[in-house]
């Protein structure tokens, strides 16, 4: 556990896998009254931040806990499944192809054929970190950021980075391989669910022409 | 009716707390104290939507008859030429020009009108967030609806007793962390022992810190982690970003440090040119169950 000020704490742990079952653990007991005076609960990539109201004891007591908290063996149950319509048409997906050693056909075909789920949010309202299930080919998609990050990403850029997809919701700069685009809102603060990708949903990505 | 914006004119509440799962920043008054001041000496409830001006230099004009306050950094304020100061509540005619100054000291006004600013609430909140694109700034020609008037009167108060910012050096108590370790411990020295200055680019998302650079030991790539308000965010340049109220939720470089929750609204009036100085306090004890207090 690693401070962060004094009214939050980044819990570090090995891997995604243990991320999604301590975010489990620590919403089900939330949903029962648990964790008082926690504001936000921010899973990432290694981590999660638990940020608690200032000032009071809640941070200390949700430390305590955190320390007994016993971890569910599976992750939480996913949610929504979405499908998102793709011109697979991205500028990096040549670059994508030479990096993971497939053509681009078959990068395209790799990246319908998982089952993506989203893992987390972050960057970006609704942008979220969409990671394979452990039986797909999603491994082989594997590829660094682009050197030179972009300046401005079209919204609905669909892009890879590291072990993840994601789709841009919005026009911001960005440093993922860009595959392709969508016309799938994203996004929208106006809507019930403002975030189509949010945590736990499942993801297809489905090939359409322009 | 807005006539005059100066640098930047937002409508701001309480903001948006308990969203960052979803990827929404908090946002909401970056000096949250001088809103709630301001909302109180009208009458308001305290997180009623006011105007937050940086740098001053606002004009409105009211259509009918408004009170409003303003607080925060102290700027002259004139109702049609006459002067009022901050921190109380004036009444300003139907068709009266309200105009706010230039701040002697610090850089974020507030400007709270009897009823609150009524706009549509977006996921709770009528906050603006640059970050996040969740409404705009506002505009010259921009018309702004008043809500109702509360129930509360205005309280009989004149001045409310504020200390205004610093125009010197800003004293900024921090955290050290999470990530301290990944710099040299030069470099946690420097930190300690700079005066930082603002540079003019900084906006509601960070303080761009300007400086020597703060040397990493580990150089890895960071997996994005989730960071907080008040985050020493340091970039490859080695410059820190003191991330404000509009921050992304999450961020791929190094926290050095994390600035005391309490003295996020002096970080937040700290204008561009000005000073900072960091100094490293003892953070809660994670070691230990029970009451960090």
């Amino acid at each position: 556990m690693l401070p962060c000020g004094d009214a939050a704490v980044l819990v570090e742990v090995d891997d995604l896998e243990t991320v999604l079952r301590l975010v489990a653990a620590v919403e089900a007991e939330r949903e029962s009254g648990g964790f008082e005076g926690v504001v936000d609960v921010v899973p990432a990539a290694r981590t999660l931040l638990l940020r608690c109201r200032p000032g009071g004891r809640a941070l200390g007591r949700s430390v305590a806990r955190l320390r007994e908290l016993e971890l569910p063996d599976e992750p939480p149950a996913p949610g929504e499944e979405v499908t998102i319509p793709v011109v697979y048409d991205g500028e990096d997906l040549d670059d994508v192809a030479e990096l993971t050693g497939l053509s681009p056909k078959e990068v395209v075909e790799h990246h319908q054929q998982t089952q993506w789920r989203v893992a987390f949010t972050g960057f970006a309202p609704g942008f979220g970190y969409l990671v394979g299930g452990p039986s797909s080919a999603w491994g082989s998609l594997e590829v660094p950021r682009r050197e030179e990050p972009r300046t401005k990403v079209p919204t609905g850029s669909v892009g890879l980075a590291g072990e993840f997809t994601g789709v841009y919701p919005r026009s911001s700069p960005g440093g993922w391989q860009l595959i392709g685009r969508t016309d799938a809102k994203i996004w929208n603060p106006r809507r019930k669910s403002p975030a189509m990708l949010a945590p736990g949903n499942l993801v297809r990505f489905e090939q359409v022409d322009v | 009716m807005v006539e005059t914006t100066g640098p930047l004119l937002t409508v701001q509440d309480l903001g948006r707390p308990g969203l960052a799962s979803l990827g929404v920043p908090e946002s909401g008054a970056l000096d949250a104290g001088a809103l709630r001041l301001a909302n109180r000496l009208v009458g308001n409830d305290e997180g009623a939507a006011g105007l937050e001006a940086t740098l001053g230099q606002v004009t409105v004009q009211a259509r009918g008859s408004l009170v409003v306050a303003v607080t925060g950094a102290p700027v002259p304020v004139t109702v049609d030429g006459r002067g009022h100061g901050t921190g109380s509540a004036v009444t300003v005619p139907d068709g009266s020009r309200v105009e706010l100054g230039a701040p002697a000291s610090g850089l974020r006004s507030y400007l709270a009108v009897r009823g609150g600013i009524a706009v549509e609430p977006l996921l709770g909140s009528a906050s603006t967030d640059l970050l996040s694109g969740l409404r705009q700034p506002l505009g010259e020609g921009d018309e702004i609806e008043v809500g109702p008037d509360p129930e509360t009167p205005v309280p009989p108060l004149d001045q409310a007793p504020v200390r205004p910012p610093t125009s010197g050096v800003v004293e900024l108590r921090v955290v050290l962390g999470p990530r301290h370790e990944w710099f040299r411990k030069r470099a946690l020295r420097t930190l300690a022992k700079t005066r930082w200055v603002v540079d003019q680019r900084s906006n509601r998302i960070g303080l761009r810190l300007d400086g020597p650079e703060l040397e990493r030991k580990v150089t890895d790539e960071l997996p994005s982690e989730g960071t907080v308000a008040g985050a020493l965010q340091v970039p490859g340049n080695g410059r820190p970003v003191l991330f404000l109220a509009d921050h992304p939720v999450t961020g791929g470089y190094p926290v050095i440090a994390v600035v005391v929750t309490k003295d996020l609204p002096l970080a937040a009036q700290a204008a561009p040119g000005q000073e900072i100085r960091l100094r490293a306090v003892p953070g809660p004890d994670l070691s230990a169950s029970g009451d960090p207090a």
